[in-house]
């Protein structure tokens, strides 16, 4: 790793640490969420085991805090403060930005799964049938789709309508993206469209990694590489540095 | 408050010293939006600034400074024009922008640091990613603007003065060849003034070509050696500190109650320029208007602050030119 990237990382990651309202959205609500929910087993689940429901969920919910939320928060207050304009005149380049703001959100979601799998088995989920690799390429797609979603609102908009744009589409995603609410308990509307957000599509695939239990695991495939190409490109042609 | 630049910061002479012109800017001109609604905020614009010397570009809020900085740095693309720093494009290739991003130092305004960093970290990050080029330590650089005792303190509560200094130590990182600060001295108290004039005295010294945008014409008449003055866009006056202001011989005068100029002689009365009430120049005064002027007032009984004739001082040039405050 060079000496550029290398210190840009260092700096994301004790940033990152500092802010307590990163580590509360990205690492305490999925652990309360699943603890919560697994404990006591009020999902409207269809699956006999709600935490087959309840696992894959809360993975998809801990990947769209970290790629989404925390990273276009952070992104859009970098703007705001005019850290990317001074990191714009300095050898670290754009590319290696990316690159340290990627391995940022990896490192978290390695902790996430760190905790939550554990968590998860802990609370008697059984984990005997799932495809472990088949569920981390979820997670990287997953992760592509949702930063690229999380860059696009935050390259174009002032840091506070940003942080409330971010906030009330996780809410949305949140429910009815299949993670806590199943599709089939959704209005006939909303299950319509709720299977092609990329949260639903990204629980739906996690689902079928996990406990082989997506309701339509290739269409989520199709629906989530779709974000995953999208959501960059449209970041990529409209995102403003300052 | 550190004010000595340590012996280890001035270091050598810069290798690129057969560098005249660190910048050049000729033929600039800087558009914003299209059709209708587009702004020229730079237009024609043409200067230069030397190693060794610090250029002060002065202008009212406006007049388009910062665009023309921001162009050299590589931060706003041109419409029109040509601009080369250290001999390179700012636009211009991949290496070319490569390597002014190792030389060349930049201080903003404002900001540029998260709330949440604290100086040694910021300081260490900017050391990092000049991790070919910097030779001076995250310590050292602290201790060069004063920040030593506050280096664990975040930013968010420093001082406006301390936040302007950990900015110049980031500006510092590369060891630049040349260097733009932003309003250096704005909000900074007496001593870190003297620091930050220190630092920039040991950057000309190696070699270093500083430009420097600023409101505060004293902080530019003390440091600076050329002036380049922008109003609407265009350079109004461009040349050293001394050719600017002999340029300009006047007479300085400033009364306590203002002048009855109707009722004056109008030998004398035709001189004044009325800056604003109780405040005139006099250009090019004849021989002997002068005494003439002084005999009058002491008959009349005028209190008189201040009558100067000599130089004019940068503020009376920057009003002159551009009929207004910086």
């Amino acid at each position: 790793m060079s000496g550029p990237l290398r210190a840009q990382l260092g700096a994301e990651l004790r940033i990152l640490v500092r802010n307590g309202e990163q580590l509360l959205l990205t690492i305490i609500i999925p652990v309360l969420v699943l603890v919560f929910f697994g404990l006591t087993d009020v999902l409207p689940s269809d699956l006999d085991d709600h935490m087959d429901f309840l696992t894959p969920g809360v993975v998809a919910l801990a990947i769209m805090s970290t790629s989404m939320v925390s990273l276009g928060i952070a992104t859009g207050f970098e703007r705001n403060y005019k850290v990317l304009k001074r990191l714009g005149v300095t050898p670290l380049g754009r590319p290696r930005w990316l690159v340290a703001k990627t391995l940022t959100v990896m490192v978290v979601e390695v902790v996430q799964l760190a905790l939550l799998v554990p968590i998860a088995l802990a609370l008697d989920w059984n984990a005997d049938d799932a495809r472990w690799l088949l569920a981390l390429g979820a997670v990287g797609a997953g992760t592509i789709a949702f930063a690229g979603l999380g860059l696009f609102i935050a390259g174009r908009l002032r840091a506070e309508v940003n942080l409330a744009a971010q906030n009330g589409l996780y809410i949305v995603l949140l429910l009815l993206g299949g993670m806590v609410v199943p599709f089939d308990e959704l209005p006939g509307g909303l299950e319509a469209v709720a299977k092609f957000l990329p949260s639903g599509a990204l629980a739906d695939v996690l689902r079928d990694a996990l406990v082989g239990a997506g309701s339509q695991p290739d269409t989520s495939w199709i629906v989530l590489g779709a974000w995953a190409i999208a959501a960059p490109v449209a970041a990529a042609l409209t995102f403003r540095w300052e | 408050m550190t004010t000595d630049v340590s012996p280890s910061f001035r270091g050598t002479r810069l290798a690129s010293k057969d560098i005249e012109n660190v910048v050049e800017v000729d033929g600039l001109v800087v558009r914003y939006g299209r059709g209708d609604r587009a702004v020229t905020a730079v237009d024609g614009v043409s200067f230069t600034a030397r190693a060794g010397q610090v250029t002060a570009v002065l202008g009212p809020n406006g007049a388009g400074k910062t665009s023309t900085i921001e162009v050299c740095e590589g931060l706003r693309r041109r419409t029109t024009g040509t601009v080369r720093v250290l001999g390179l494009d700012p636009a211009g290739s991949r290496a070319d922008r490569a390597a002014l991003h190792r030389r060349v130092g930049v201080m903003l305004q404002e900001g540029g640091i998260y709330p949440s960093a604290r100086p040694i970290d910021t300081v260490r990050q900017y050391c990092g990613i000049h991790s070919g080029s910097a030779t001076s330590s995250p310590d050292e650089l602290l201790d060069l603007v004063g920040l030593t005792d506050r280096r664990r303190t975040p930013w968010r509560r420093l001082s406006g003065g301390e936040k302007q200094r950990l900015s110049l130590a980031l500006a510092l990182t590369s060891r630049p060849d040349v260097v733009f600060l932003d309003e250096p001295t704005s909000g900074v108290d007496v001593n870190g003034r003297d620091t930050i004039r220190s630092i920039i005295r040991s950057l000309t010294e190696r070699g270093c070509g500083v430009i420097l945008a600023t409101h505060e014409l004293d902080e530019a008449e003390r440091i600076a050696d050329r002036v380049v003055i922008f109003d609407r866009g265009k350079v109004l006056v461009e040349g050293t500190l001394d050719d600017v202001r002999k340029a300009r011989q006047a007479v300085r005068l400033r009364t306590i109650r203002p002048l009855p100029l109707p009722d004056m002689p109008a030998s004398i009365a035709d001189w004044l320029h009325e800056v604003e009430p109780g405040h005139y120049t006099i250009e090019d005064a004849p021989q002997g208007l002068v005494a003439a002027l002084a005999v009058w007032l002491s008959e009349h009984g005028i209190d008189v602050i201040e009558l100067r004739a000599g130089v004019a001082s940068l503020e009376d040039v920057f009003k002159k030119l551009t009929g207004g405050e910086p």
